[in-house]
């Protein structure tokens, strides 16, 4: 497995960055579950709060470009990338401004001029498409990367072992990133994978190229990302980003987590990955407010942008059925 | 006009593309050096290479997966299912993710896939490798769904297929690969929705898709030969978009209609015609809507139950004359 060694080129300002933008993925999930427990909001929502380091350590090493696809869990790696909060607000609440138009909804956030592909319902779904677009991109010999994100959970289907096995004797340019939560919905690892421990296992029946990360430091997920990228970019061929993270919320907004012990759900928050960071940029009560207070500004923005969308035409079902 | 088999008329247009546009490429399991399992890809790896006809591992989820995501990244892949009975693995990427990509985006994203797979019974290969679910896949909005029954028609279809826009499954049957026919000198692209009239009549309109066509003209003929009847035989070519028109048309004129497929009979795309014919036609129609198909069972291995079950010229005839007896 290869080693990551902390590099000396993250600066402080794209630490800050990276603070900024896993609180706006914190703040704006919280609102989510706050105005879906008020009933606002229609539907079926994951959110993948303990989590951020994750989306926007890799988002951030992407390029312009770069492609991926989600999971259901997929607002913070839409926001990561720059999706404006407005538009993932508004999809959420289906309006015609959202991100997918009102027709994807939470778990298919799509915004196709930022490389995302699509967020998939389906547990391990996106995976084939992601090595197909990597191997587009080989074919056509552009420098571009195509990033899968997918749970521990994924890895028991049969699309991962499909993609992975096709992706390493093509040589797709395509980064695997298992965000590895140790929960496939309400299974806990141990229930669900021989190797749920190390993930970077399935990769090396491959033979494919794995890396092995802290996903709770931002910092690690971003330099590993980075190499990561450059491997596949460079037609080395596809990596298996292997992020040890936390859940630290439930499967979905509302889960009573019954299968949960409260040392697995206090674990998970004494490895939140915001205090870390905080802690490694060394900020003030006053500086940390700071960044927070923009984040609610952000967030409160997006909910009224939201709120005050335009409802789709009940007619409008019927549009976009084909090209 | 130059003559091919259907096996060569899908191959031309196949080479016809990878020649005219790099954008396309070809992913399958044993399409290369082997030529596919029905060879109709035979010299296509050799012209074009191991970069653009690419053998597969037998993996139908990733082959139809990763065409999607090559198709979503620009290009325009063709990509084959050996046996229609093996699309059952790869459903969940033709339901789930091809078919629903653009509307989940709003209209963002485009999936320029043709996923190409042929099947059909007739050889006793038994239940596994002769099914035809082609109807499974024209109950997905998303898909287009085209199956063709001639040369001319398969190299045409296939050609527009490539370059449509939205998903297409391309359902080719394992014996019409070596019927012959006359096709246009040039490629001529063939419109999906849009019927064809293979024999034109004024008793009865038989509806057939695949080999069926040419079992009902075989029918057509001997109710002519042996009852003086005028039976017009009309392919609708593609099942999704339907040329809902061009059958209404004919079944106003020979208010009587048979329709007749080698899938199985109940649920199958017949009972879609049927429905909309009654709806769109109730007031030409001077008798019931006769239903040809598979009878309700697996396709056995021995010959003669295979034949037992699948439908046959006797049994297209058998229902033109059930159905002008009315």
């Amino acid at each position: 497995m290869a080693k990551v060694e902390k590099g000396a080129h993250v600066t402080e300002e794209t630490l800050r960055d990276f603070l900024h933008g896993m609180l706006l993925i914190r703040r704006f999930e919280e609102k989510v579950e706050e105005r879906f427990r008020a009933g606002d909001l229609p539907g079926f929502l994951h959110v993948a709060i303990g989590q951020e380091a994750v989306a926007v350590g890799v988002c951030a090493a992407m390029q312009e470009g770069d492609v991926f696809a989600s999971t259901h869990r997929a607002h913070g790696h839409t926001l990561a990338r720059g999706t404006p909060p407005n538009a993932v607000m508004a999809e959420l609440y289906g309006k015609t401004e959202g991100c997918s138009h009102g027709y994807g909804g939470s778990m298919h956030l799509y915004d196709l001029s930022r490389g995302n592909l699509g967020a998939n319902a389906v547990v391990g779904g996106g995976l084939p498409a992601v090595t197909g677009a990597g191997l587009a991109f080989k074919l056509r010999q552009e420098p571009r990367v195509a990033v899968a994100f997918f749970g521990d959970g994924a890895t028991n289907v049969g699309t991962f072992h499909e993609s992975l096995n096709l992706a390493q004797l093509w040589k797709t340019k395509t980064v695997f990133v298992c965000e590895n939560n140790h929960w496939a919905e309400s299974t806990p690892g141990w229930q669900h994978s021989p190797v749920w421990d190390d993930m970077s296992k399935r990769a090396l029946a491959y033979d494919m190229r794995s890396m092995k990360v802290d996903g709770q430091d931002v910092e690690a997920v971003y330099e590993a990302s980075l190499e990561a990228l450059e491997h596949a970019r460079s037609g080395d061929g596809p990596v298996f980003l292997d992020v040890e993270t936390k859940r630290m919320h439930g499967h979905y907004i509302g889960d009573p987590q019954v299968y949960r012990s409260k040392e697995d759900r206090d674990d998970a928050a004494e490895h939140d990955p915001i205090p870390r960071l905080r802690e490694r940029l060394d900020l003030s009560d006053e500086e940390f407010a700071a960044f927070d207070e923009h984040a609610h500004e952000l967030v409160d923005k997006a909910l009224e942008f939201a709120q005050n969308g335009t409802d789709p035409q009940p007619e409008d079902a019927l549009k976009n059925v084909y090209a | 006009m130059p003559e091919l088999t259907y096996r060569e008329a899908v191959r031309d247009a196949l080479r016809t593309a990878l020649e005219r546009d790099d954008d396309v490429f070809m992913m399958g399991e044993d399409i290369a050096e082997m030529g596919g399992s029905m060879a109709v890809t035979q010299g296509l790896l050799d012209e074009f290479g191991p970069e653009r006809v690419r053998n597969t591992p037998i993996s139908e989820m990733a082959i139809v997966g990763a065409g999607i995501g090559a198709a979503i990244a620009g290009m325009r892949p063709v990509v084959e299912i050996m046996y229609e009975d093996f699309l059952t693995l790869s459903l969940e990427q033709i339901v789930n993710q091809a078919a629903k990509h653009r509307y989940m985006s709003g209209g963002q994203v485009t999936v320029p896939l043709t996923i190409r797979t042929q099947g059909g019974a007739g050889w006793s290969p038994g239940a596994q490798h002769a099914q035809q679910l082609e109807a499974w896949l024209v109950h997905i909005p998303g898909l287009k769904v085209v199956f063709p029954s001639t040369p001319e028609d398969v190299r045409g279809l296939l050609w527009t297929s490539i370059y449509d826009d939205n998903p297409v499954v391309f359902f080719e049957h394992r014996l019409l690969y070596p019927v012959k026919g006359d096709v246009p000198t040039e490629l001529e692209p063939i419109p999906l929705g849009k019927a064809r009239t293979m024999r034109e009549g004024t008793d009865v309109t038989v509806i057939a898709t695949g080999p069926l066509v040419h079992r009902s003209l075989e029918a057509a003929q001997r109710a002519a030969d042996e009852e003086g009847l005028s039976v017009e035989v009309i392919d609708p070519r593609t099942l999704q978009p339907l040329d809902d028109d061009a059958l209404v048309a004919s079944v106003k004129k020979t208010n009587r209609v048979v329709v007749a497929h080698e899938a199985v009979e109940r649920m199958g795309f017949g009972a879609e015609v049927a429905a909309v014919l009654q709806y769109k036609a109730f007031d030409y129609l001077d008798a019931p809507i006769e239903r040809v198909g598979a009878k309700f069972a697996p396709l056995a291995f021995a010959p003669v139950m295979e034949q037992y079950v699948v439908p046959h010229a006797e049994d297209v005839l058998a229902a033109i004359k059930r159905t002008v007896g009315r």
